[in-house]
């Protein structure tokens, strides 16, 4: 010490270096943080991205009237004419096994594709054509490059046998890649290849509908109560701390809430968007009421004198004047709990919204999946595809919150009034 | 004027105001139901809780529940089986959560607090504009997201890491699920702390300036010890957020009641187990899907303790300065 004092020069330093260190802890901190933020999002959008590719795989097809028939084209068995034409275009494969492995080259769709191809063009018919299918899975990972050929045939999901039936089908242009349009209009699937997220989106934008109508105008109007009206009393106290405490309660515990009360009292329809509506409504609630009350607050007290002051009833002064002045803020905050909503999984997995949904569901008491839903499922299934498929659920969910938030910004910047 | 036309007048005039006096009671009436709303819920999770537990406990006794060791809430199939009434003891549960959530903490609080305190008192206002929002984009993000991330590259890197260095880690290790969800909570805790430290008055931080100090003597001696009854209610928010999170653990830290203080190990949490035994199918009065409800009710009570303190220190703080 003496010695510091001694030497000022050095205790400055010293002090300068802390100085330093202290401003590096916290640059370190953020970059720390933002560095995952970014590793995370990265490497999500890269798995997910070749899922947006999805690859065909040309058959030669024999369409003569033996085959099908064109008075009733209905009554073919289009499965057992694709697995026939894959066998004549590889004439040497001959044991059971491998045939399974040569069917599995096209999705387990391959049938219901030939038929909607012949039914969209009947002109198709009469003799052998040459058509695209869906590749299964394993082959489009295959082809996108996702498969290590320099491994083992043990450790990779294709075997030698079938990459060379790829390579020759390669070699001749008889394989393609395009844009996956089925992941966006397909509904759930078994098979990654055909799986999509329709389904999933429109139970989210149901359920995300039920939970708008119910907890806006609850919400705004509670706010506007308990901001305007409400008088200083135990009661006033005690809602404000209910809501406060409902805005730091776990979300699965709402799901529980609306396993007990909603369905096993009011019995209402399991898996549906309704229930799951109404258990995130309870949970944003909360959000859009605290965040319609600041924007109540900040509207000045003169807005409302001048209302008063020309004869207008406390009511009228404040649905006329003082709460138009703080929408933009209210629909700031309801489109925040919105995305909130959109996003939040385990109170949906609680009411039963995790069954598997193939079907788009066209209305509110239908089961339904939801978008986080069908990723928590994706995430789960063991077919290595579903990865990319995961991946390109949440870009799209990820999106959807984007849009959402910058359009609250939008409507903040855009109409936020300074007093 | 016609002595008639007057009185038409004030009849009319009466007449509307009644009108509209009790249009207006009726708004005010819809607006009391509707702010009694989040009471309503309130006690409907309390209530809805409290009869199920209650039926669970009838089943298996509250000593048993918290204090017993052993969690396989599996039940036989015939009455006659062994071990047809699986048993309930919540403590690997418990351990699981707060390890986990520890983790958390260990990983949040000093990254959290470090960005607030440069961001509050070192950052340009441009960095600051820039960088705080992007902080918040980690709260906005899906918890499931982090799931997906934390069971398919977190755990597998360490896993891969302990194997170079001679650990054995769990694919489903308390680790990967307590980092991933420290970094979910870090911008709850960054900018509710930011909140409270430029709470502080600037007149504090003048006088010790003034006095000669450093900005981080300042921020070390003056600063954090003035804010730091707001920081620990950010804390316990941060806290008990972690110990009500479900999808990070559901994902990535699976269903193995271990009761192990070993991060590398897998353990499970109460929030894991609820969904585990509340997914599929469920006879709806068996001990085990009871047995969420009563897990569901220890979950509540403690995080709306760690809530209710953190709101009274934050709020009692910020009257101090106002």
């Amino acid at each position: 010490m003496t010695n510091m004092l001694t030497n000022p020069s050095r205790l400055r330093k010293s002090r300068a270096r802390i100085e330093t260190r202290f401003k590096w802890f916290g640059r370190i901190a953020i970059g720390i943080s933002l560095t995952f933020l970014f590793v995370m999002v990265g490497s999500i959008v890269l798995k997910g991205k070749s899922a947006l590719v999805s690859s065909d795989v040309a058959i030669i097809v024999d369409l003569n009237a033996d085959a099908v028939d064109p008075n009733d084209i209905h009554a073919t068995r289009f499965d057992a004419l694709m697995k026939k034409s894959l066998r004549e275009m590889f004439s040497e494969v001959s044991s059971r096994k491998d045939k399974k492995k040569l069917y599995g080259l096209l999705s387990v769709d391959m049938g219901f594709e030939l038929r909607d191809q012949i039914l969209q063009n009947p002109k198709l018919l009469g003799q052998p054509q040459k058509l695209w299918f869906t590749a299964s899975d394993d082959v489009d990972l295959f082809l996108k490059g996702s498969v290590d050929r320099a491994l083992s045939e043990d450790n990779r999901r294709i075997s030698d046998m079938e990459i060379s039936w790829i390579d020759s089908l390669s070699e001749v242009g008889d394989t393609r890649s395009h844009f996956n349009t089925k992941f966006f209009t397909n509904g759930d699937s078994r098979e990654p290849e055909l799986a999509g997220i329709l389904s999933a989106l429109m139970g989210s934008v149901l359920t995300l509908l039920v939970c708008f109508v119910i907890s806006f105008p609850i919400a705004i109007l509670a706010a506007i109560y308990l901001e305007e009206f409400a008088p200083k009393n135990k009661l006033s106290a005690f809602i404000e701390v209910n809501i406060n405490n409902l805005a730091a309660v776990p979300s699965i515990v709402f799901g529980l809430l609306g396993l007990a009360v909603l369905l096993n009292v009011f019995d209402l329809p399991r898996s549906t968007p309704l229930v799951g509506g109404l258990v995130l409504s309870l949970m944003t609630l909360p959000t859009i009421i605290i965040a319609a009350r600041a924007a109540l607050r900040a509207v000045p007290p003169s807005i409302r004198e001048a209302a008063l002051g020309m004869g207008a009833s406390p009511v009228q002064a404040t649905f006329h004047h003082v709460a138009p002045l703080a929408l933009p803020g209210i629909l700031t905050g309801t489109i925040v709990g919105m995305a909130q909503a959109l996003g939040e999984t385990a109170p949906l997995l609680m009411i039963g919204m995790v069954a598997f949904i193939a079907d788009v569901p066209s209305s509110i008491v239908e089961p339904a999946a939801a978008l986080p839903v069908q990723i928590f499922l994706w995430a789960d299934a063991s077919e290595r595809a579903f990865v990319e498929k995961t991946s390109a659920a949440i870009i799209v969910l990820l999106v959807f919150l984007v849009v959402m938030n910058l359009l609250a910004i939008y409507l903040r910047k855009k109409f936020e009034k300074r007093f | 004027m016609p002595s008639e036309t007057l009185s038409k007048i004030t009849e009319f005039n009466i007449v509307s105001s009644n009108r509209s006096i009790a249009a207006e009671r009726l708004i005010k009436a819809i607006m009391i139901v509707c702010s009694m709303v989040a009471i309503a819920v309130t006690v409907g999770i309390i209530s809805s809780l409290l009869i199920e537990s209650l039926l669970f406990f009838e089943k298996v006794s509250i000593r048993e529940f918290l204090f017993g060791t052993k969690w396989s809430p599996q039940t036989a199939l015939r009455t006659d089986q062994v071990a047809s009434e699986g048993s309930f003891g919540a403590v690997p549960l418990i351990t699981g959560t707060l390890l986990i959530s520890f983790i958390a903490m260990c990983v949040a609080t000093p990254l959290g607090l470090f960005s607030a305190i440069y961001l509050s008192e070192y950052a340009s206002k441009t960095t600051r504009n820039i960088v705080k929002p992007l902080l918040e984009i980690l709260a906005g993000i899906p918890t499931v997201v982090y799931g997906f991330f934390a069971a398919l590259t977190v755990a597998p890197l360490l896993r891969a890491t302990g194997e170079n260095v001679g650990l054995n880690v769990s694919s489903e290790s308390a680790l990967a699920a307590g980092l991933v969800m420290g970094i979910m909570i870090i911008p709850l805790i960054s900018s509710l702390s930011d909140d409270v430290i430029n709470a502080v008055p600037q007149s504090l931080r003048d006088a010790s300036l003034g006095l000669g100090s450093t900005e981080n003597e300042t921020i070390r001696k003056v600063i954090l010890p003035a804010a730091i009854p707001g920081i620990a209610g950010s804390l316990l928010l941060a806290a008990s957020r972690a110990i009500g999170e479900t999808m990070i653990v559901v994902m990535a830290a699976g269903l193995a009641a271990n009761l192990t203080a070993n991060p590398l190990e897998a353990v499970t949490t109460i929030t894991a187990q609820i969904v585990a035994l509340l997914t599929g199918d469920q006879e709806f009065d068996s001990a085990k899907t009871l047995s969420a409800f009563a897990l569901g009710l220890l979950l509540f009570i403690v995080t709306l303790f760690l809530n209710m303190i953190s709101l009274k220190i934050v709020n009692k703080y910020r009257e101090q300065y106002d």
